[in-house]
């Protein structure tokens, strides 16, 4: 059961990019690049490459959560697989300081690329990962004691009773109530708002201090949705959760995030605070996007965005700005020129374009 | 001739159940509504609602477990539920068309987008001759958005948006009366979500077609219809013009659907989540089935039905009415 009159309140002014403790971020990103090959065979060169994430840099502070938001293929789920290692990437470092004193290694900070072997195990026990799909994420055989007490066993954590007390209390902590008598169902006993939070449970059983959520609320009816989301942000600041919330939904994402990146055809266009990039958006891209988002206002008439044509083909993309044949704003500037650097207009709010 | 006034469908006291091995699935109940030439429609409400089931009836397009307890669906004043599978079927897509959720899965990947929808048109008689159809195609393809001489590439070779917009078109084909869109935007991006929606208002205001909107999403729904029904576990639980019912919404679930959705305009309000779960449908609770997640339920809520309280065209099944304007009648 969902408690009534759960409310997403604003999401935590002071986790705002940088950390509490040593003012070191969490999760440093620079120049991730991850390439699919295309059109290759065993013994055949790939004739070309899709460009999935092309030199994306962010950072991530403790308890921060940042959405990552864009349209389908635009290299954002990628992003989130690259994170939790699901995904090795191409080029480029990812840097995580997860700063808990009780860590497995003495170092300062681990560079992504170099956790293998049983470092990837207490890699997992610090990140994880809640998928979108609540049907196709639980094994339907298993129960949901079993599913979420998994995390605790491969980590080897506690007997049997251990593990039944924390499964308990994390079912608890995410609503499903009485939670003793979820322990025994299976995954097809409850509803999707139910499942997702079973999904949650699972991430957060192990206390990791960072989660990529990839869509977790887009498969669940509204009235479902917004108890997911004001659980997901309560139990962020309760346990100290770090999030990167994958996300296509820009009104989610603003109840969700305290920053906001727009990602285009595998780069970051523009990133800033939330109701900074909402109220003042900078690239076209973000203007078009925001504009084509309906309002759940029968009054309002929006303008119709201002963008041009289909989604390009992140294949061998050419080196000039990835928006250009789409933009309302382009320039020979744009054309001659690579791809614009990421620069930071107003304190905090990083802008991609060369017409900004 | 009948009256241009007349409403185009008019849907009464409709009520559907599926039969299960968990026993009697009431998926509709008792569900009455007018839809006028030229408007449209949205229906919206959580999944399980029943609205599909709605749609799905409106086409008679029902699986083998289905069966139609009461009710009539009239079409310019003929009952739909009357006729004959052969009748019927010569109505489907010239009378009443339906753009279904899953547009990848209306196309058959082995034949030409364009053939498929000539096909559709000279099997109805629209067009007689090749050429006309393939004329006729051309100025749909240009009606949706796409280019005409797409319609000698194979749907792989269409993007998710382009072939919502194919769909679109071969629901189109024949001229029909109405269309029911079944959630035609749900798996597609904002931007092209958004031209689609433009595109089918345009349609409908040129056409003077009528839509049937079914939609999770009220922001989508608030945009594109006149009218909206809002369902609640297979009943129509409040109607009204669109602008009436997000002004002033009367009934407790329909504000709580408007509360609980996130908007990216305006002051940055908290969202208010609805607790529980819909009722199961083939036990339904007592007398309103929203009492068990009402915050205004009476024991007057658990025992009885609540009957309409309404003020002009705006209703709600409330005992309660948020909208103190709507009067109960008897």
């Amino acid at each position: 059961m969902e408690s009534a009159s759960n409310t997403p309140e604003t999401p935590n002014a002071q986790a705002t990019g940088s950390d509490a403790s040593d003012g070191e971020p969490l999760v440093a990103v620079h120049g991730l690049t991850k390439l699919f090959p295309v059109g290759g065979g065993p013994f055949r060169k790939p004739s070309s490459f899709i460009h999935a994430v092309d030199d994306v840099s962010f950072q991530l502070g403790h308890g921060e959560s940042l959405g990552l938001v864009g349209e389908s293929g635009c290299g954002k789920t990628t992003v989130g697989k690259l994170l939790v290692k699901l995904l090795e990437p191409t080029d480029g470092e990812i840097l995580f300081r997860f700063g808990d004193p009780d860590a497995p290694v003495a170092e300062a900070s681990w560079d992504s690329a170099a956790i293998k072997g049983r470092l990837l195990r207490s890699f997992r026990r610090r990140v994880q990962m809640i998928f979108q799909d609540p049907y196709e994420s639980m094994n339907p055989r298993r129960t949901i004691y079993d599913i979420i007490s998994e995390p605790l066993s491969v980590q080897g954590m506690g007997d049997v009773q251990y593990r039944v007390d924390r499964v308990l209390e994390i079912l608890t902590l995410v609503g499903l109530t009485p939670a003793g008598a979820f322990l025994f169902r299976h995954p097809h006993e409850l509803s999707g708002g139910q499942r997702q939070r079973v999904a949650i449970a699972r991430a957060l059983v192990i206390r990791p201090s960072f989660v990529v959520a990839d869509e977790p609320t887009s498969m669940l009816d509204v009235s479902s949705r917004a108890g997911v989301m004001s659980l997901m942000q309560d139990l962020a600041t309760e346990l100290g959760v770090a999030y990167l919330y994958v996300t296509h939904d820009l009104a989610v994402a603003r109840y969700m995030c305290h920053r906001i990146a727009v990602m285009y055809l595998g780069k970051v266009v523009e990133l800033a605070e939330t109701e900074e990039l909402l109220r003042n958006p900078l690239h076209p891209y973000t203007k078009a996007l925001l504009s084509a988002v309906p309002l759940p206002d029968p009054g309002r008439r929006r303008q119709a965005p201002d963008i041009r044509g289909d989604l390009a083909t992140p294949i061998d993309p050419p080196s000039r700005c990835r928006f250009y044949e789409r933009c309302p704003a382009a320039t020979a500037h744009c054309l001659d020129h690579p791809h614009p650097p990421m620069e930071e207009k107003s304190p905090g709010h990083f802008v991609a374009c060369y017409e900004v | 001739m009948t009256d241009r006034r007349d409403p185009l469908l008019t849907v009464d006291g409709l009520s559907l159940s599926y039969q299960t091995r968990q026993g009697e699935v009431q998926a509709i109940r008792d569900v009455s509504f007018e839809l006028a030439r030229g408007s449209a429609l949205g229906l919206v409400g959580e999944s399980g609602c029943g609205k599909t089931s709605v749609a799905n009836c409106l086409m008679r397009l029902l699986p083998d477990n289905a069966r139609l307890s009461a009710g009539r669906v009239l079409l310019d004043g003929q009952d739909v539920l009357l006729l004959t599978e052969e009748e019927m079927r010569l109505r489907r897509w010239r009378r009443i068309s339906m753009v279904f959720q899953a547009a990848m899965n209306v196309l058959d990947p082995v034949y030409r987008v364009g053939q498929q929808i000539i096909e559709a048109i000279e099997t109805h008689g629209v067009e007689s001759t090749d050429s006309a159809a393939r004329e006729r195609v051309a100025r749909l393809f240009r009606m949706v958005g796409l280019d005409p001489q797409l319609m000698e590439r194979y749907p792989h070779e269409f993007s998710g948006g382009m072939r919502q917009r194919a769909v679109i078109a071969m629901a189109l084909s024949c001229d029909p009366d109405l269309m029911i869109a079944d959630e035609p935007t749900t798996a597609l991006d904002v931007i092209v979500q958004d031209r689609i929606l433009r595109e089918l208002k345009a349609i409908q205001q040129q056409l003077a077609m009528s839509i049937i909107y079914i939609s999770h999403d009220i922001a989508v729904v608030a945009e594109v219809t006149d009218v909206v029904g809002v369902m609640y576990a297979g009943r129509l639980v409040e109607m009204g013009d669109t602008s009436d019912v997000f002004r002033a919404p009367a009934h407790p679930y329909t504000a709580a659907l408007m509360s609980s959705f996130p908007s990216v305009s305006g002051e940055r309000r908290s969202l208010t989540s609805l607790p529980g779960e819909p009722p199961n449908l083939s036990d339904p609770p007592q007398g309103c089935p929203f009492h068990p997640r009402c915050a205004y339920a009476t024991d007057v809520c658990r025992t009885e039905y609540p009957p309409q309280a309404r003020s002009g065209s705006h209703w709600a099944a409330c005992w309660h009415p948020l909208d103190a304007t709507l009067v109960p009648q008897s």
